[in-house]
């Protein structure tokens, strides 16, 4: 066997949930049509909402860039169509907020070829030119975070990187969108690491997989570009091996400190399929106007893997792949983390890596709620090593200050682990979300 | 399209589960206790049949009764009462009066579990308060013991057991002394293939160790018993022991007879790990096994009684919440060399 199983690696605790992904794992990237009307918000990313750079009524040719970016911790946004600008004003988002955003018309009859900008040249590109043309290019964190890029790609002056993770693990069920890229985007990908060894200094870069891909391993191993520092690593199966902290200790068995960047401990993280974007669009100077979203779940009639323009409605994206109809709850992102959904009235944004629908099969009655009996079972799932029991009995009684100065509240990063394992049905992860808001208020109050 | 949309379901993530359950655990653990329940009856007859049914019925009843008098839904579904039952049924001498039974099980359930607020908030294991309410309350019925594998045991049932409420109970017959009173009052080892076998006097469920370990590793195995708990119990118990035994083998019984006498097997395995009541961190729980072993160590060898297992996993429930407090996991990212 090429990839011994000895050799696989891993954090400790996590989860193993059912993957669920041989539906669309399969499945060649297709391209997804053009809705009627694309809406697409100006927040798309942690951070400051674009500025729009067109009017209501102009035309836009598809790719052109439509919004600049408002200050370093902001990105810049490109039609995703050819069309009419047909409003600007507010839409709405998955979290109920209306931000900034932009109402475009497509044109039916135009051919939507997409023209070339000002490329980023690797020969010639400092750091600072290559994390400029990201931010121009609207890229970010494509797993699902959609933070910006280039801000991570802006290493602190004091610290040194000696090896970048691209991130191909893909732990949340049901998702296939980085399998997908990693077969058919190879010489993107490679291309990104280009620019990302160039920006970060560091001196190699891992492209690190789970053992459910080993036809990816195998596949990129046989095509690495000769003569560069770039390896391909294989991480035993578990969930939330794709979190940042959780695959550098995985991989290189280092531990970002509580609080901490991971470029405390030497290295920057990033997501294949950012990477590919990276490598895809600054050799030509474009912007991102679409991506690849895998549509899947057992309420889905064409599951597969899309490349979907940004702003496309979900409505639409439903009607086309086909919804069954005993639907009862879909979301984006995957089933561990993504957020459900109450309207379909949103649209497709760049952070969205997967578009899920149960059916009543799935969602049956929210089961009994029990009292926390201390089966430990959320403490051995923890990938953090925290004690979601204890923090739960802790939030019931609105104890925060204990959750956060005692037991660490703050570093949860809401992978679900503790409430996928606890038997008694306690959703601790909604309780620390809650406990969580309710902190960030009181600091900002005092 | 059909989306209907005014009855999507808005749920916070994750939007799966494991599928594992408090009743299914719960459940699990009853089964694990059946062969043992079997066995007692097999050993001690009737009298032990109508030990543990009036144990259980009696804690499952009072369960039930609160709940219904504190006009809330009844908790008895959640199977974690039954257990209660089953294992303080378990503890007791088989030929005991069954009023006592019941009055302990009452006492037990309503004192130990429910005032504390019910299943997940008992500070202490409710099967064994009521066992220690009855040793304070009745201790010469508390120590009165039946042979085992009497010839008459499915046809006859000792006089005491039905003794009217409150009269002093009738021993006919033979009675039995248990190993440990053997060992403590006469100096006598009781043999450990005897004791693995369940061939000896005791308490309706304590004798055959075979049968409570081969239970405890179904459930470990099924990661519904923290094996840590009765391992360390049982690792500080035979070191202690195998101490003093080379010490002086006059005064002090081998490690093989601690063991596998009295109620270790039964208190470390089922009763030490109620989960409510022992620690949740990993480390916690191998420092409240040692505690565990060492008091039993400590009652058994110099102290008053010959069986210490009852009041030393009570004692370490008590400060079960402070060894948690004080051995938090190391969180990620802080404090690694």
């Amino acid at each position: 066997m090429i990839f011994p199983r000895r050799q696989r690696r891993s954090f400790d605790h996590g989860i193993h949930p059912p993957e669920a992904k041989d539906d669309t794992r399969g499945l060649p990237i297709r391209q997804f049509p053009f809705a009627p009307v694309m809406i697409i918000p100006l927040l798309q990313h942690m951070g400051r909402p674009a500025l729009p750079l067109v009017r209501e009524g102009q035309e836009v040719a598809r790719g052109q860039c439509i919004a600049e970016p408002d200050g370093f911790m902001s990105v810049a946004m490109h039609a995703p169509a050819s069309g009419v600008i047909q409003r600007i004003g507010l839409v709405p988002t998955i979290n109920g907020k209306m931000v900034p955003g932009i109402y475009l018309k497509p044109f039916p009859g135009s051919s939507q070829e997409v023209g070339e900008g000002a490329p980023c040249d690797l020969a010639l590109a400092t750091p600072e030119n290559i994390i400029s043309a990201i931010q121009q290019a609207g890229i970010v964190g494509l797993g699902g975070a959609a933070f910006p890029t280039h801000v991570k790609l802006k290493i602190p002056d004091d610290r040194q990187i000696d090896t970048l993770i691209i991130n191909g693990v893909e732990c949340e069920p049901y998702l296939t969108t980085d399998h997908r890229v990693m077969l058919e985007q190879q010489p993107d990908i490679f291309m990104g690491i280009r620019y990302l060894i160039r920006v970060t200094g560091a001196q190699r870069a891992i492209i690190g997989i789970e053992a459910n891909k080993l036809d990816v391993a195998q596949s990129l191993r046989d095509h690495l570009p000769a003569g560069e520092p770039v390896t391909v690593e294989v991480a035993e199966v578990k969930y939330p091996q794709g979190a940042e902290k959780m695959l550098i200790t995985a991989l290189l068995d280092r531990e970002v400190p509580s609080g901490g960047l991971p470029s405390d401990v030497g290295v920057v993280v990033v997501n294949v399929a950012t990477t590919a974007e990276i490598g895809r669009l600054l050799p030509a100077g474009r912007g991102i106007q679409e991506r690849v979203i895998t549509i899947g779940g057992p309420g889905i009639r064409k599951k597969g893997n899309y490349r979907i323009p940004i702003g496309t409605p979900l409505r639409f994206a439903l009607e086309y792949a086909g919804m069954a109809d005993n639907v009862s709850r879909v979301f984006l992102g995957g089933p561990m983390m993504g957020q459900a959904l109450p309207s379909l009235d949103i649209p497709i944004t760049k952070g969205t890596s997967g578009f899920i629908a149960f059916t009543e099969n799935e969602t049956a009655a929210d089961p009994l709620e029990y009292p926390c009996i201390h089966c430990g079972y959320c403490v051995d799932a923890c990938p953090l090593f925290l004690n979601p029991s204890q923090l739960g009995l802790l939030a019931k009684s609105g104890r925060y200050d204990a959750m956060v100065q005692d037991y660490h509240l703050m570093d949860c990063f809401e992978c679900g682990s503790c409430a996928y394992v606890c038997p008694a049905h306690i959703p601790l992860v909604q309780r620390f979300r809650g406990a969580k808001t309710m902190v960030r208020k009181q600091q900002a109050a005092s | 399209m059909t989306a209907r949309r005014d009855t999507l379901q808005i749920h916070t993530s994750p939007h799966i589960a494991s599928g594992a359950s408090v009743d299914t655990i719960m459940r699990n653990v009853v089964w694990a206790l059946l062969p043992v329940a079997a066995f007692s009856v097999y050993s001690f007859g009737l009298a032990a049949l109508f030990t543990l049914l009036a144990a259980t019925a009696s804690c499952v009843l009072t369960e039930h009764l609160m709940c219904r008098f504190a006009a809330r839904p009844t908790t008895v579904k959640d199977w974690s009462v039954t257990i209660t039952g089953l294992l303080y049924g378990l503890t007791l001498p088989p030929a005991l009066p069954l009023w006592m039974v019941v009055v302990g099980g009452m006492i037990g359930v309503a004192m130990a579990k429910f005032m504390f607020g019910g299943l997940g908030y008992n500070a202490f294991n409710p099967a064994l308060v009521s066992r220690a309410f009855l040793q304070a309350a009745f201790p010469a019925a508390m120590t009165t013991w039946t042979p085992a594998m009497l010839p008459d045991r499915f046809t006859s049932v000792p006089a005491s057991v039905f003794t009217f409420p409150f009269a002093a109970p009738v021993y006919d017959g033979a009675s039995g002394a248990t190993p440990l009173s053997l060992m403590k009052f006469d100096g006598q080892v009781t043999a450990t293939g005897d004791l693995l076998l369940g061939l000896t006097s005791g308490s309706t469920g304590e004798t055959c160790a075979v049968l409570i370990l081969v239970g405890g590793i179904y459930l470990a195995a099924r990661r519904m018993l923290n094996w840590r708990i009765p391992a360390a119990i049982f690792a500080t118990v035979a070191l202690l022991s195998s101490l003093f035994h080379v010490i002086d083998p006059e005064a002090y019984p081998p490690a093989g007879f601690m063991l596998f006498s009295g109620g270790l097997m039964l208190g470390a395995v089922f009763m030490a790990t109620d989960m409510v009541a022992s620690p949740i961190t990993a480390l916690g729980s191998v420092i409240y096994g040692i505690l565990i072993g060492v008091l039993i160590t400590v009652i058994r060898l110099w102290g008053g009684m010959p069986e210490g297992v009852m009041y030393a996993i009570l004692l370490a429930n008590a400060v079960s919440p402070h060894i948690d407090h004080l051995v938090q996991p190391r969180v990620y990212g802080t404090g690694r060399g």
